[in-house]
């Protein structure tokens, strides 16, 4: 740092605008001080031409004595010596003096002047009041001598004369006269300005125009303009100065652009000379005379001119107070020379330009530090930098240019380069050649050894990239520490290179640049080599071997490198584990089969596809992938579970998140977003609550986000030590060739136990070298199970009819289970569902793939209880199929034998029949029990079948003759022919039933019935109970050859004899041949006992009367339901009948037909009346709907009897008051039907013809 | 001699500046002219940071020369989506004034905007367009 006595006296601050002084010169003396004081106290506005903005200026001037010589000569342009303002000072108050020598001088004086051409001029007289006193009386006025002056001298400018009055005394009078005088002093002055220099600059103007002449010189018409800026600056004007120089500066350049496009100008030759003095900038002196000198002569080299202009902006803009604008400045102009040397050719020695930007970067530096304190240079470190980098960079250069990197200093011809150099530096300025720590020792000590430039040149660099990152240029800090490390490198210390490099590389890889990536990566891979860090560098191979950037060349001696260390085999102990991203990706996986879901013991493979990254085809000795295995429990269970998330079957695709070698944007472009599309259903109806989209890896994204942090890559630093895990269970492959590019390598994976098995890594072996994808992401899994054997049963056809063999499937889903030569499925037989022997049984065996495997014939054989299939051999996860027929015989009734026990000591479940909802048809569970091999216990399986066939008989009388029919109705979707239709009769040999049915053969169609009719005759008695049995065959309607089936209906009959025969008969009214309609008509029924009354019978619901006589109660009840009739009065009552044969009862009644025509004759209905005291013989009953029906009838008949006995008993019921249920069952007089044909009414279906009334015009009037 | 040409871009969502683009003529110094362009983003990140939140939307895309450097002057230019556009001129071409290389950028952002247009382009991928790589040849050609 300089003192600020250093500070060089800056030239200019001397310069002032000349004014010469003539006449009195004893006289200017006395005032030059307060004059000079005076004079730039009040500033002047300067109106300036060309519309350029007037300025406020402080005059000042350097009065000299008059002389003839300082009068420019004609042509001379010289503006700094011109005299701006030409005074003539007298104090001359006496006529006579005036007249004799001072008019004369100044005439003299004036004509000097005139001759100069020179107008800017005045004349001071000075008038004291001392003077006239000393003096004679004066004869004039006063005010003539200046009159005189006037009109001798100032013929039409009368304030080119200033009179100053008692200049040296303290009055106001005085105050007045010198203000007056300085106001003018300054007008003129400013006046001579405009003039001179508005001459000046057109004169400048021309010679500008005049460039394309061919002898115009650069080099003068800068001096002409440097003349103005010098003037500007003289006045203080610096901008004006700095504007000169800016315009000399472009016009120079806009030169040298247009040598480079081909435009020569003679003039440029001289700069164009080979450099021979690199000294760099010099901005001390406020003007470089030496190389203003040269330039003068036209002399000097680029760099002087380009030198010399660079200091006086300097100088003007440190005056400006804008130093960061110096830095800038510098800085292009130091690109801007070598841009131009380079443009115009000029030779130069190498590193000679270096040598003069480094100078001149601190030679700037070291000015502005000069004219800053400490916390201004601080503050603006982002100026200033781009200057020390550029010194670092052009230090650095120097120093390879002269050996001073190399590891063994420099050779001769270095040293010679260096002489060579410093040569060209001249010797150091007098300015700083006190200073210690000059740019010119600087360098000079840089070059002179080794160590001196280490220690220079890491000083600089560490200034730059400190103040790189005090401003947050990070990526700029960076780079200079990479030059750093390449400085490193070439020293031989590798070490700190690394720091440097890995800082860049990071950097580089975060933001994904994949040249400099490979760039610095391979400079760090030459540090590791060095440092014998296998292991990294190992690893840094492995990534620059698949690295596109590189030429194959260098990707394959990087792999070499590899495959070198792989195979020595010197320490086996310990193996280079290595990522295996770098090395080959794992793009694809796939299974065979695609469901990635075998049972244990078959067969899966993996297939995995590897990009391989290196140049060269590389020899794997193993590839080996780790399986973690977790036993699934739920797994046994087979394949329900869908547990593998693939997005195409069996195959997953790895996205490869962060490639080292490929384009490096892709890299950066970190994870993308993997989304799941998730649904809400209500749990109840399982309609949609909500739907939305969740991001499921949500940690690795945010996490990005959150620091900013580089992708965790493993190609920019040493990468974690990734360590295969010894797992128990491998997937392996001997001996792989590796090819670039994509390569197929097939597993077969272990599937033993089972559960799930999931592949977490994968390692790759080459001889030393262990490459190692430490985690398989998205993880892939594949599962294993197991399945018992599982036998199934289901009809071939839906229905199974039973009565009719049918075709029935086993299905043996054999799972873990072998079949053996030997094994045999043992079926209980079951009377009710025999299995029909077939001879020709096969059964198919089908993979799991359902792909037929074999057949074999089924050996069956049948004993009385058991069934035995012999199973052919199969392998376990197989299916066998084959078919048996069964025959499902149709129960035949009520019979219902005592449960049996099985073969196996189970009791037997009997077929159950029952109505099926969905099927007309009556179904029948039928159950087998089957012994299987594998298991101790029998395996039960149930099938259905169905009854086509449903069957209804009832009892037809005739008086005492009876009839019996059955009604077969098909329910089936099938049709049949029904033959040989029989009825017969159990337990009584006499009687005989007499076939009303002629066709032996039947047509039962779909939906359709059949019925058959059989007269039953006896010879003594009609037994009151028959067992029937209907039997008939049936087969299918469309087989021919078939064989008929059998089919069996058993149904009792009881009660059968008719006991009660009822006749009714209608009179017509007395006098009338028919009945009419309106007219009460004679109803007379006649109830006739037909038959002795049995043992049953007397005993049952016969009451002994007093007489003797045996009774029993009838009610009868006279009902019209179609309201042909109006029964008049009661329709109902009480009989007693005595049990006699042709005992009779006749009733009379009055009915009313309603209509005219054949009516039918109302319905008579005839029960049995059981009193109360006979309730406890028959058997309670509560539940029977006769009673409560004919209570309900009694209730309703009851009420206009009165006179029953039944009714004071119900009385009694309530009086007595004991429980209900005991009153029901003990005391109430019940009714009860009478059995189908124990009463045949004759009337039944007899219709009496009613003729309508002679006047039956009636009007019905519902008046409401 | 040939401009080097690049344009560079981080993406949108994430703050990071991986090139998006990259194309320089001639190839051979590429590397280079890559560590040039990288280094020029700390300008690019101090120019944009300098312009006060506030003046953001009135922002002048266009950012000028960022710095010089012997071989190449640095061009920048930042959208409002913060996409950086980087043009590297050879020093020695004078050709090209502010005016040219500022409309080189407003055709290079509206080549741009189409690619972002594009619904196949997925955001933050290096840009393959043809059109892209046309305009940006076409310039190179013309300015050679």
């Amino acid at each position: 740092m300089e003192s600020q006595e250093e500070t060089p006296i800056i030239y200019t601050m001397e310069n002032k605008p000349i004014v010469t002084c003539a006449g009195d010169q004893s006289l200017f003396t006395s005032l030059y001080t307060s004059l000079a004081q005076q004079l730039p106290r009040e500033p002047m506005e300067w109106r300036r031409t060309y519309g350029r903005a007037p300025k406020m200026i402080h005059l000042e001037a350097n009065f000299v004595q008059f002389k003839e010589e300082l009068l420019p000569k004609e042509g001379n342009k010289a503006l700094l010596t011109f005299p701006f303002l030409h005074i003539y000072w007298t104090d001359c108050c006496d006529t006579e003096t005036y007249k004799s020598s001072v008019k004369e001088d100044m005439m003299r004086w004036q004509n000097t002047l005139r001759s100069h051409s020179s107008a800017d001029w005045v004349i001071i007289v000075v008038e004291t009041n001392d003077t006239k006193k000393n003096k004679k009386t004066n004869i004039l006025p006063r005010s003539s001598i200046v009159d005189k002056i006037r009109s001798d001298f100032c013929n039409k400018q009368n304030d080119r004369c200033v009179v100053l009055s008692d200049p040296l005394k303290d009055s106001s009078r005085s105050l007045d006269s010198w203000n007056a005088l300085l106001l003018k002093l300054r007008t003129l002055l400013l006046m001579s300005f405009t003039k001179n220099l508005g001459r000046f600059e057109d004169d400048m103007r021309t010679l500008r125009e005049k460039r394309t002449q061919p002898g115009w010189s650069f080099c003068e018409y800068f001096m002409v303009q440097e003349e103005l800026a010098f003037v500007f600056e003289m006045l203080q004007q610096f901008e004006d100065a700095l504007v000169q120089y800016d315009e000399l500066d472009a016009l120079f350049t806009q030169y040298v652009l247009n040598f480079g496009a081909g435009d020569t100008a003679n003039w440029l030759g001289s700069f164009c000379a080979p450099v021979r003095n690199w000294s760099g900038l010099l901005l001390r002196r406020p003007i470089d005379m030496e190389k203003r000198d040269s330039i003068q002569r036209g002399e000097a080299s680029l760099l002087d001119l380009r030198s010399y202009l660079f200091s006086r902006q300097c100088t003007l803009l440190i005056f400006l107070q804008r130093p960061w604008e110096v830095t800038q400045r510098a800085l292009e102009l130091l690109h801007n020379c070598v841009q131009e040397l380079r443009l115009l050719e000029v030779s130069v020695i190498d590193g000679a330009l270096d040598c003069w930007v480094f100078l001149s970067c601190l030679e700037v530096l070291h000015r502005i530090e000069g004219c800053c304190d400490q916390a201004q240079l601080a503050a603006n470190c982002s100026h200033t930098v781009g200057l020390w980098a550029y010194a670092t960079d052009k230090l650095k250069s120097l120093g390879e240019l002269c050996g001073l990197v190399s590891k063994n200093g420099p050779t001769s011809e270095d040293l010679n380069r260096t002489v060579d150099l410093l040569a060209g530096l001249g010797d150091e300025r007098p300015e700083t050649i006190n200073s210690l720590q000059s740019p010119y020792k600087k360098l000079k000590e840089a070059l002179s050894s080794v160590e001196a430039f280490e220690k220079h040149y890491l000083e600089l660099s560490h200034a730059a990239m400190e103040m790189y990152q005090a401003i947050g240029r990070l990526r700029s800090a960076r780079l200079v520490g990479k030059s750093l490390a390449e400085f490193y490198m070439a020293k031989g210390d590798p070490e700190r290179a690394e720091t440097f490099l890995q800082e860049a590389l990071k950097s580089y890889v975060s933001e994904g640049w994949s040249l400099p990536v490979t760039h610095t990566r391979r400079q760090i891979a030459e540090c590791q080599k060095l440092l014998g860090r296998t292991e990294d560098y190992l690893q840094t191979s492995a990534l620059l071997a698949g690295d596109g950037n590189l030429s194959t060349e260098e990707r394959k001696h990087f792999c070499q490198e590899i495959l070198s260390f792989a195979g020595k085999s010197e320490n086996h102990s310990h193996k280079v584990t290595l990522s295996m991203n770098v090395f080959a990706q794992l793009t694809r996986l796939q299974f065979h089969p695609a469901t990635a879901s075998v049972h244990s013991g078959a067969v899966l493979q993996v297939e995995l596809t590897l990009r391989c990254l290196m140049p060269v085809s590389v020899r794997i000795q193993q590839l080996a992938a780790s399986i973690h295995f977790d036993i699934d429990h739920g797994g046994t269970h087979g394949r329900s579970k869908g547990t593998l998330r693939r997005t195409n079957r069996g195959t997953v695709e790895f996205k490869q998140g962060n490639s080292s070698a490929g384009p490096a944007s892709s890299a950066a472009a970190g994870p993308t977003l993997e989304m799941d599309e998730i649904q809400d259903r209500s749990p109840s109806d399982n309609s949609l609550a909500s739907v939305g989209v969740v991001c499921k890896n949500t940690h690795l994204v945010m996490r990005r986000r959150e620091n900013g942090s580089p992708p965790e890559t493993p190609n920019c630093v040493s990468p974690p030590t990734v360590a295969m895990k010894e797992g128990g269970q491998m997937l392996k492959v001997q001996d792989v060739k590796l090819e670039p590019g994509n390569n197929s390598i097939t597993f077969t994976a272990p599937s033993g136990q089972p559960g799930t098995y999931t592949l977490r890594q994968l390692c790759a072996t080459v001889g030393e070298v262990q490459f190692v994808l430490s985690h398989i992401y998205p993880s892939v899994r594949y599962e294993v199970y197991s399945q018992e054997p599982q036998l199934t049963v289901e009809p071939l056809s839906e229905p199974l009819l039973a009565g009719m063999p049918q075709l029935v499937k086993f299905t043996l889903l054999t799972g873990h289970y072998t079949v053996k030569k030997g094994d045999a499925l043992q079926l209980s037989n079951t009377e009710t569902m025999p299995i029909l022997p077939s001879s020709s049984c096969t059964a198919r065996i089908s993979s799991p793939d359902a792909e037929l495997v074999g057949e074999s014939v089924l050996s069956i054989q049948s004993s009385e209880k058991v069934t035995s299939i012999s199973l052919p051999p199969t392998p376990p996860y197989h299916a066998l199929e084959f078919q048996l027929e069964v025959l499902c015989l149709i129960p035949s009734g009520s019979d219902r034998p005592a449960n049996e026990r099985l073969t196996n000591g189970e009791v037997r479940h009997r077929p159950r029949s029952y109505s099926h909802p969905d099927t007309p048809m009556t179904a029948i569970d039928q159950r087998m029990s089957i012994d299987c091999p594998w298991s101790i216990y029998s395996t039960l399986l149930a099938l259905t079948f169905y009854i086509p066939f449903k069957t209804k008989h009832s009892l037809l009388s005739s008086g005492n003759r009876k009839y019996i029919q059955v009604c077969v109705q098909n329910v089936s979707d099938m049709s049949f022919t029904l033959a040989d239709v029989k009825l017969t009769e159990k337990q009584h040999e006499s009687l005989e039933l007499q076939s009303f049915n002629t066709k032996t053969n039947q047509l039962l169609c779909s939906k359709h019935s059949v019925f058959c009719l059989w007269e039953a005759r006896w010879k003594d008695d009609l037994p009151s109970c028959l067992q029937c049995v209907f039997s008939a065959n049936f087969c299918p309607l469309n087989q021919e050859s078939c064989a008929f089936k059998p089919f069996h209906y058993q149904f009792q009959l009881e009660r059968v004899t008719t006991l009660y025969s009822v006749k009714a008969e209608i009179f017509p009214p007395a006098g009338e041949p028919h009945c009419r309609s309106g007219l009460v008509c004679g109803l007379e029924v006649s109830i006739t006992r037909l038959i002795e009354p049995s043992d049953g019978e007397m005993a049952e619901d016969s009451k002994t009367d007093t007489d003797g006589l045996k009774t029993t109660k009838l009610m009868y009840e006279v009902a019209d339901s179609s309201s042909n009739w109006a029964v008049c009065g009661k329709s109902s009552g009480m009989v007693v009948m005595p049990l006699k044969a042709n005992a009779t009862h006749k009733l009379q009644i009055e009915v009313m037909p309603l209509f005219a025509g054949h009516l039918p004759f109302p319905k008579i209905k005839v029960l049995k009346y059981l009193p109360h005291n006979a309730a406890a013989a028959i058997q309670p009953d509560p539940d029977s709907c006769v009673e409560n029906d004919s209570l309900s009838l009694l209730d309703k008949t009851l009420d206009d009897q009165g006179d029953t006995a039944s009714i004071r008993s119900r009385g009694s019921i309530h009086s007595v008051g004991s429980s209900d249920q005991q009153q029901r069952g003990v005391a109430m007089p019940r009714l009860e039907a009478f059995s189908q044909g124990q009463v045949f009414n004759n009337s039944h279906s007899q219709q009496v013809l009613v003729l309508p009334t002679a006047d039956d015009h009636i009007m019905e009037v519902n008046a409401t | 001699m040939l401009p080097f040409t690049v344009y560079f871009s981080p993406d949108v969502f994430f703050p990071q500046n991986y090139p998006l683009y990259i194309r320089s003529v001639p190839s051979q110094n590429e590397l280079k002219f890559h560590y040039t362009v990288h280094t020029s983003l700390d300008v690019v990140e101090e120019k944009v940071s300098a312009v006060g939140k506030s003046l953001a939307d009135q922002r002048e895309l266009y950012l000028g020369l960022l710095y010089p450097t012997e071989d190449y002057k640095v061009y920048g230019y930042v959208t409002n989506s913060k996409v950086k556009f980087v043009i590297v001129v050879d020093s020695s071409n004078t050709s090209l004034r502010d005016n040219e290389i500022r409309s080189m950028f407003r055709k290079l952002h509206n080549s741009f905007t189409d690619v972002m247009c594009n619904p196949f382009y997925n955001p933050g991928d290096p840009i393959l367009s043809k059109a892209f790589n046309g305009i940006v040849s076409g310039m190179m050609v013309q300015t050679s």
